[in-house]
């Protein structure tokens, strides 16, 4: 079986991000770029699947600037076998323009299973796999905590509200990663000088007919509000008459 | 062969990573245990770290000198015990097979090395002669296809956990100085060889050094080094003039780590209802360490890079292990001194670095050993 892993590159996890002095986003020129850990996350799972015999091909795609090629690498030295690069210049992609892409992809690859991270931490979309989903009308399970495959049928186990749920789909289908899916391995130091040798195809928007075109305009960027200092309470009947008069929460 | 800057780069970051996500938040308990936990060490081989500076056709990542000082300050971000652990196998570990083994010592070894399925270890120093290194009184006699070896190493570096010592031993004459050295590879255990028990130094918790005793220890012919006798010391000095520069990383990754922590400390400590780094009597000692590990960084990279483009570099690789280990006690010491009282006590990671980079000018050559080398090195080229 073929897995496809599309990869995000976003701003570091550890960078504190800065909004730009005129609102229209946050700065990131010379800010260290990483590839999302939810799709590090994406990326971890197929190679489990790769070790177990399940998966026979890992291919790792991205959509954006050459620079996005080095999250592709991160993905191969981490253990995928090949990479598309969708290269495009335009500063703002949006799921919608991603799923379609992707769609594209998945009908010329012909994958058994789509891992996306469930959303990239720079715009918390959490879009981009429903969208696919709909697109190509393959069944999707979101937010997986587990994953297994047997039989051409996936068993994912969902965290949800109060509790697991567990959902089977027939393969091909799409899953989306949560955060204790699984622990991202370290690309290994051997693997990272072995991934500069594993192909990159390159590709453009305009080859699956895809109008990168926002949709939505963005506007205001704006920090979150300055966390107020907090206080000590003496009592419980303090805290209470504080969370009923002053808080308003009771 | 030099990797592509973008290689580079994900290597480092890599390492960087892993030094800020599992050896950082870990210090505190290898010091407490006095050992690295199994899980770090595994993920430590697994990330390739045994075998950074071990050519790539014997399963090691060949990293050129200048890419390999560029780890190096990496990964001596953290706890010095952790950089101890990969760095024989790295370099005096490894390094004389590298330099004069022969081929199939090449292939017997560096692969194991590389992977860190056995730690290598360098045993030169003996109870009576460290610094005279010439003069050391282990002896190998050879009976039939076999060497017996018998005498005392001292203070060796991962003793306790070596699959391989690359070991110096006497086969000429007990007067033959020099020249009467022979390098050899001997295995662990081997009948005959003994561990002594680890020895409780001053700091580098988590790593280890003990006596290795040889009593009557037999080994193959086929393992002296590259097949000849009385190439020993030579192949000993070269292995330590590499390391030097490697040696001379750390200290700059310590520092550089020591100067953040102080940085960090400065900015967070109130006196006199101020930061204590708006005091300019604290500033001062901020700017001197940052400066001095600046220009550490900025000899051992020239260095490295003089290296890798052929040049003799024995002078300048003692220049910057003498500068950098000095450099590194004195950016702990101020360390100490802006953490105040804070500084003494076990609750915060510089004192623990405080007694670590003690070692630095010590080991691979004292402070003294290097100006002489420099010194000597001055004159007999003045000589012409």
């Amino acid at each position: 079986m073929k897995v496809l892993v599309p990869v995000k590159r976003v701003v570091d996890a550890n960078v504190k991000v800065r909004v730009k002095a005129d609102g229209s986003g946050v700065e990131l020129a010379n800010v260290k770029m990483a590839m999302n850990p939810f799709c590090e996350i994406a990326v971890e799972e197929a190679i489990r699947l790769k070790e177990k015999g399940i998966a026979e091909e890992i291919v790792a795609i991205s959509v954006g600037s050459a620079q996005a090629g080095e999250t592709i690498r991160t993905a191969l030295a981490m253990g995928a076998d090949r990479g598309i690069l969708v290269k495009t210049d335009a500063p703002v992609i949006e799921p919608l323009a991603v799923a379609k892409i992707l769609k594209g992809i998945v009908e010329a690859e012909q994958p058994g299973l789509v891992i996306l991270g469930k959303q990239a931490i720079d715009d918390d979309a959490s879009q981009t796999g429903q969208m696919l989903s709909a697109l190509i009308g393959w069944p999707q399970a979101t937010f997986a905590s587990k994953i297994e495959i047997a039989e051409g049928k996936a068993t994912i186990t969902r965290e949800i509200d109060g509790g697991l749920q567990t959902l089977r789909l027939s393969l091909p289908a799409i899953v989306t990663t949560d955060l204790r899916l699984n622990e991202p391995r370290y690309a290994s130091l051997p693997n990272i000088m072995k991934a500069k040798k594993k192909p990159i195809d390159e590709k453009t928007p305009e080859e699956f007919g895809v109008d990168l075109t926002p949709r939505l305009e963005i506007v205001t960027t704006a920090e979150p509000p300055q966390r107020q200092a907090g206080m000590r309470v003496d009592t419980v009947a303090e805290l209470v008459d504080k969370l009923k008069n002053e808080a308003g929460v009771l | 062969m030099a990797l592509e800057r973008e290689t580079l780069d994900q290597l480092l970051e890599t390492v960087r990573r892993f030094v800020g996500e599992q050896l950082i938040p870990n210090e505190d308990r290898i010091c407490q245990e006095d050992a690295i936990p199994p899980e770090i060490v595994s993920q430590m081989r697994q990330l390739g770290l045994f075998g950074y500076s071990i050519p790539e056709e014997y399963g090691g990542i060949g990293l050129n000198m200048s890419e390999e000082v560029q780890l190096v300050f990496e990964l001596s971000q953290a706890s010095p015990a952790c950089r101890s652990l990969v760095g024989t196998n790295n370099g005096i570990g490894s390094q004389g097979i590298i330099l004069d083994g022969s081929k199939a010592q090449m292939e017997k070894y560096l692969p194991r090395l590389a992977s860190g399925e056995i730690i290598g270890s360098f045993a030169l120093t003996e109870p009576d002669f460290g610094s005279d290194a010439a003069s050391i009184r282990t002896t190998a006699h050879r009976e039939g296809e076999h060497y017996v070896i018998n005498g005392t190493k001292r203070y060796i570096t991962n003793a306790p956990e070596a699959g391989l010592f690359t070991l110096m031993a006497r086969t000429g004459p007990k007067d033959s100085g020099a020249d009467g050295i022979s390098c050899f590879l001997v295995e662990a255990p081997t009948p005959g060889l003994k561990l002594g028990p680890p020895d409780k130094k001053m700091g580098m918790s988590g790593s280890h050094t003990c006596d290795v005793i040889f009593e009557d220890c037999r080994v193959p012919a086929s393992q002296l080094l590259g097949g000849q006798e009385g190439q020993g010391f030579r192949t000993a000095m070269k292995v330590l003039d590499r390391g030097r520069l490697s040696i001379a990383a750390a200290c700059v990754g310590v520092a550089e780590r020591l100067i953040r922590d102080s940085l960090t400390f400065a900015a967070e400590r109130k006196q006199f209802g101020r930061p204590i780094a708006d005091f300019q009597l604290v500033q001062a000692m901020l700017a001197d360490s940052r400066t001095e590990a600046y220009a550490a960084r900025a000899m051992v990279t020239d260095a490295a890079a003089r290296y890798d483009s052929g040049e003799t570099v024995a002078t300048l690789a003692a220049c910057c292990k003498l500068f950098a280990s000095e450099m590194v006690g004195r950016v702990a010491d101020r360390a100490v001194q802006i953490h105040g009282g804070a500084g003494y006590v076990a609750d915060y990671p510089v004192e623990r670095f405080y007694r670590d980079v003690r070692l630095f000018r010590l080991y691979e050559g004292t402070s003294q050993i290097q100006q002489l080398i420099i010194a000597r090195n001055m004159i007999r080229d003045h000589a012409g």
